[in-house]
């Protein structure tokens, strides 16, 4: 009797293997570490925005019961250099602990070492800070001009980043740049659409929050530091680097991560200084952030105004497009921070073949909370700018949204397509994803919906968007910190499976897809295999989880190192099969001779033969564990077409999101119903974006949206049910086809979202608004009140 | 230092607390029931989310204090004997979480839905979960969950009637 074939596991809805634990409050996240003799920190930070501090009082804080130690910034700059960024550009020089200027509110200035998490507070509140303030702006077009005041001394007009161009006629160092096709391409045009917008800031608020955990031992000199990171590897290097270390001393460890979109992403104040200050007393330490504090100190993303400029013919043949960005970055440089508005400029061109494009960056500092990746990082910017400027032009010539688009689509015979700001798109075809979503929505039936609910007076709007992204980093060109990814392989002497990867997850599901993938490979069972990542003691290498590129780059060089396995393990095999390695198949629990069943060797006695080798084969050494790095050769570039109807209260300008219809191509698929769940997670932090999330500042630099109270998280309430369709083209990059589904969602929900809201408001004469549809804002306009 | 005493999972507990000691840091801190999670300080988030007295609270709003005498039910508590209970089943085949740190309040949350509304539409399911944050889902998922918990449970309860109609002579 022949066993039951194992079911091909690569394309099924396999559900997940991390969840026994999570779903039984069993996973281990940062805060629930508890070491020997752990003390607590508490950061005291700035109430104030832009300030020099006159003086620190910290005798209260030290003089009470259970506080072991309080550092002030000088204190701290004495144990570790400046913050260190991971891109090229200029950058002021930023010092995990303030020691002379506070230029945003939430920036540490002292931190306290203590007995518990109640004290260590009550200490950090005992600190008196005395500042003397100075002028704060909070409006990047204001602090461009030097007014009124300049953050960092060296940087004139707050210009972090002066104007780089990029587009049609730029040199490729961007030195010399030639205008002349993208003024031909306006001055031919029959119809310019011109507008002024705002991508706005938002706080990216994963559940959990930051927290960090480090422990120095002095007898062995290392340290092991657990954090709530995207990136063990990438925080291993720089704990080091800052603390004095070799890369061997430091083991990094990201337990379970509850959440990041990106803002783990960045290695932080609080992980300098928690490693520094356990290196300085020798005492395990721990800090989780508070809620509060997150809002401040956890990095901010989008912030990006757009002054979108598109020349087309009155056919709707778009001649040229003009992108100007204005990055306010806040306050400073953190890792990635000057790195993600250039995404922008990257992705202006869209799922268009546009003959001329002028794209140009500025980014600026603001007495705000920095700036960093946030998911879909930089280019959701880049989508909603042109969609909405589409949107625009079909309004203009009185087309339908749905023909615009195709008359302008890059024809899948074109790619590879390298676009007119440099990127290389993998494959595409977007007019099969603009058909589906127009079938999926049936968009004439909903047209007919609109026109009767308005024909009743009501207001509703339909919006349509087309988005590309940029993901699956690198190759290395691409990224600061090598654009691979690393795997290894290793099968058991007992048959089982045991492997690594360095795309460390926080709630996409590795485990599980990894194992699928092996499950194939080997053709054993799920249950016989185990991913482990996220400790660097473990894992040899890794970049880390980030840019849609887990399943593209580190799925590859896990294929790829189970591939050398595989490899080897046949060799072995085919010694106690005498067959050729050839002719083997790895499936069902076996490896066997093709066409001849009754061969066959049970994959735990090969693996055994491998360990325990008599004979060893000719050329081979014992074992079967091998490792592989993957560097793709290029990004991928997935796409897809978001289509939302909304309704808005006529009397108190309340928008409803009524149906969301996304059709997305990630390429091939390994696990659907996780595909599913990351579009669904996209498209409510893109839904959240276009609805009701926003990070606001008073002028005196105040985050006023500094709490749930204030920050409007979307609820369950807040969404229709999404109905998801997809269209699969595979791209040529990876062996897999995969392309990256991690941020997909938020590129092509706002622009969707605020065409269907202006579609809404059009018998107002309204041709664009703002993100977030605030109701009182819809209310002037339909109320046809203006600004004072 | 005030002491108190409450039934945990089923298990007596007894301890000294300061007065202004949250409960959650009480059951996470001196009982190391960490499936607990703290996401918020303005009580919004409800991933601290327990059953007390067999309503859910957010274990943030409340001093250990004031649980004094109360029985709770944390996420540990919730699967009996080694079998998940119906709503974890749920989560876990319908894809119910990702990160997962919502996940242990969102349960206790949807406890206290079922216990209410044993038929919830998926309008009743996310207005019972409103009260509780999830950054990663986009809630579907969730919802399809707490669907198919109550139908689990539905089917439970028709069987249960079943043999009971069956032992009747």
């Amino acid at each position: 009797m022949t066993a039951p074939l194992l079911p091909k596991l690569v394309g099924q809805r396999v559900k997940r293997r991390e969840d026994p634990r999570l779903i039984q409050g069993r996973a281990t996240y940062v805060d629930d570490i508890k070491l020997a003799g752990m003390q607590h920190l508490a950061f005291k930070r700035s109430d104030v925005a832009h300030a020099r501090i006159r003086s620190i009082d910290t005798s209260a804080a030290r003089a009470m019961e259970g506080v072991e130690a309080v550092f002030t910034g000088a204190d701290i700059a004495e144990l570790v250099p400046p913050m260190p960024i991971g891109t090229p550009f200029p950058s002021p020089p930023h010092r995990a602990v303030v020691v002379d200027v506070v230029r945003y509110a939430g920036e540490p200035v002292a931190v306290v070492v203590a007995a518990d998490r109640y004290i260590a507070r009550d200490a950090a509140d005992a600190i008196v800070v005395n500042y003397e303030t100075l002028p704060v702006v909070v409006d990047p077009e204001l602090a461009m001009t030097g007014k009124p005041t300049v953050i960092h001394p060296d940087f004139a007009n707050n210009l972090a980043v002066p104007l780089v161009p990029s587009g049609t006629g730029v040199s490729a160092d961007g030195k010399t740049v030639d205008d002349s096709a993208i003024d031909k391409a306006f001055a031919e045009a029959d119809v310019v659409i011109s507008q002024r917008m705002v991508n706005q800031r938002l706080v990216p608020n994963a559940m959990e929050p930051r927290g960090v955990v480090a422990h120095y031992e002095p007898g062995k000199e290392s340290m092991t530091i657990w954090s709530s990171t995207q990136n063990p590897h990438i925080l291993r290097t720089m704990i080091a680097t800052m603390n004095g270390l070799g890369q061997d001393q430091v083991r990094a460890i990201a337990p379970e991560v509850g959440g990041a979109f990106g803002a783990k992403i960045n290695i932080y104040p609080e992980e300098y200084v928690a490693a520094a200050i356990t290196k300085r007393l020798g005492i395990p330490v721990k800090w989780v952030e508070d809620r509060s504090e997150a809002f401040v100190a956890t990095t901010h993303g989008r912030d990006i105004i757009g002054y979108v400029e598109l020349a087309a013919r009155r056919d709707g043949k778009v001649l040229g497009l003009k992108m100007r960005l204005i990055a306010d970055i806040g306050a400073y440089n953190m890792l990635l921070t000057a790195a993600v508005p250039t995404l922008t400029m990257l992705m202006a061109n869209g799922t268009y073949d546009i003959p001329a494009i002028r794209a140009t960056l500025t980014e600026v500092f603001t007495n705000k909370t920095p700036t960093d990746a946030y998911r879909g990082a930089g280019r959701p910017e880049a989508t909603y700018f042109l969609e909405r400027a589409m949107d625009m032009l079909a309004r203009e010539l009185e087309m339908d949204p749905a023909d615009v688009r195709r008359k302008n689509f890059i024809q899948p015979s074109q790619f590879p397509f390298t676009t007119q700001t440099g990127a290389v798109y993998d494959s595409g075809d977007y007019e099969k994803a603009l058909d589906r979503a127009l079938e999926a929505a049936n968009w004439n039936q909903l047209r007919a919906e609109r026109d009767a609910a308005r024909a009743e007076g009501r207001l509703v709007g339909l919006g349509l968007a087309m988005y590309v992204e940029v993901c699956g980093f690198g190759p290395s060109s691409s990224l600061p910190t090598g654009g691979w990814e690393h795997s290894q392989v290793t099968v058991e002497r007992d048959g089982r499976i045991t492997a690594t990867t360095g795309a460390s997850p926080h709630g996409q599901g590795n485990e599980t897809t990894f194992a699928q993938m092996l499950a194939d490979q080997f053709g054993v069972p799920l249950e016989h295999i185990r991913i482990h990542h996220g400790d660097t003691a473990v894992v040899k290498q890794g970049i880390g989880t980030f840019g849609s590129r887990s399943q593209a780059v580190g799925g590859t060089a896990l294929h790829l190192a189970g591939s050398k396995v595989k490899v080897k393990m046949a060799r072995f095999a085919s010694e106690m099969l005498e067959a050729s390695p050839e002719d083997l198949v790895f499936e069902n629990g076996t490896i066997g001779v093709r066409g001849a069943p009754t061969f066959a060797k049970k994959f735990a006695d090969v693996a055994a033969y491998a360990y325990v080798p008599i004979p060893l084969p000719e050329g081979l050494e014992p074992g079967l564990s091998e490792e592989a790095f993957f560097e793709p050769a290029n990004n991928t570039y997935p796409f897809g077409c978001h289509i939302s109807m909304l309704e808005i209260d006529r009397e108190t300008g309340e928008p409803t999101l009524v149906k969301f219809i996304a059709v997305d191509d990630a390429g091939n698929l390994i696990n659907p119903l996780l595909v599913e769940g990351q579009i669904h997670g996209g498209l409510a932090q893109g839904i959240g974006q276009a609805l009701i999330e926003e990070a606001v500042y008073n002028e005196a630099g105040q985050l006023v949206t500094g709490s749930f109270l204030d920050y409007a998280l979307p609820r369950a309430t807040d969404f229709p049910h999404f109905e998801l369709e997809s269209t699969v083209t595979p791209t040529p990059v990876n062996p897999f086809g995969a392309k990256g589904v991690g941020e997909a969602g938020t590129l092509g929900s706002t622009p969707s979202i605020v065409c269907a809201a202006v579609d809404a408001l059009s018998e107002f004469g309204v041709k664009h608004v703002d993100m977030m549809l605030r109701p009182e804002k819809l209310w002037r306009i339909i109320n046809k009140i203006h600004d004072s | 230092m005030v002491q108190v005493s409450m039934t945990v999972n089923g298990k007596m507990r007894k301890a000294h607390v300061e007065p202004r000691m949250l409960l959650v840091h009480f059951l996470r801190e001196q009982l190391n029931l960490t499936g607990t999670h703290v996401g918020c300080d303005t009580s919004q988030c409800g991933a601290c989310t327990v059953l007390v007295d067999g309503r859910s609270a957010k274990s943030c709003t409340l001093f250990a204090v004031q649980a004094d005498g109360s029985t709770i039910v944390t996420i540990e508590g919730l699967a009996k004997n080694g079998e998940l209970h119906p709503l974890q089943e749920g989560f876990w085949e319908e894809h119910g979480l990702q990160c997962g740190y919502c996940t242990p309040g969102m349960i206790m949350s949807a406890v206290n839905l079922l216990n209410d509304t044993p038929k919830p539409s998926e309008r009743e399911i996310r207005e019972g979960i409103a009260g509780n944050f999830c950054r990663c889902t986009g809630y579907q998922h969730i919802v399809n969950a707490i669907q198919s918990a109550a139908q689990r449970n539905a089917a439970k309860a028709f069987r249960q009637t079943e043999q009971a109609e069956s032992r009747r002579p």
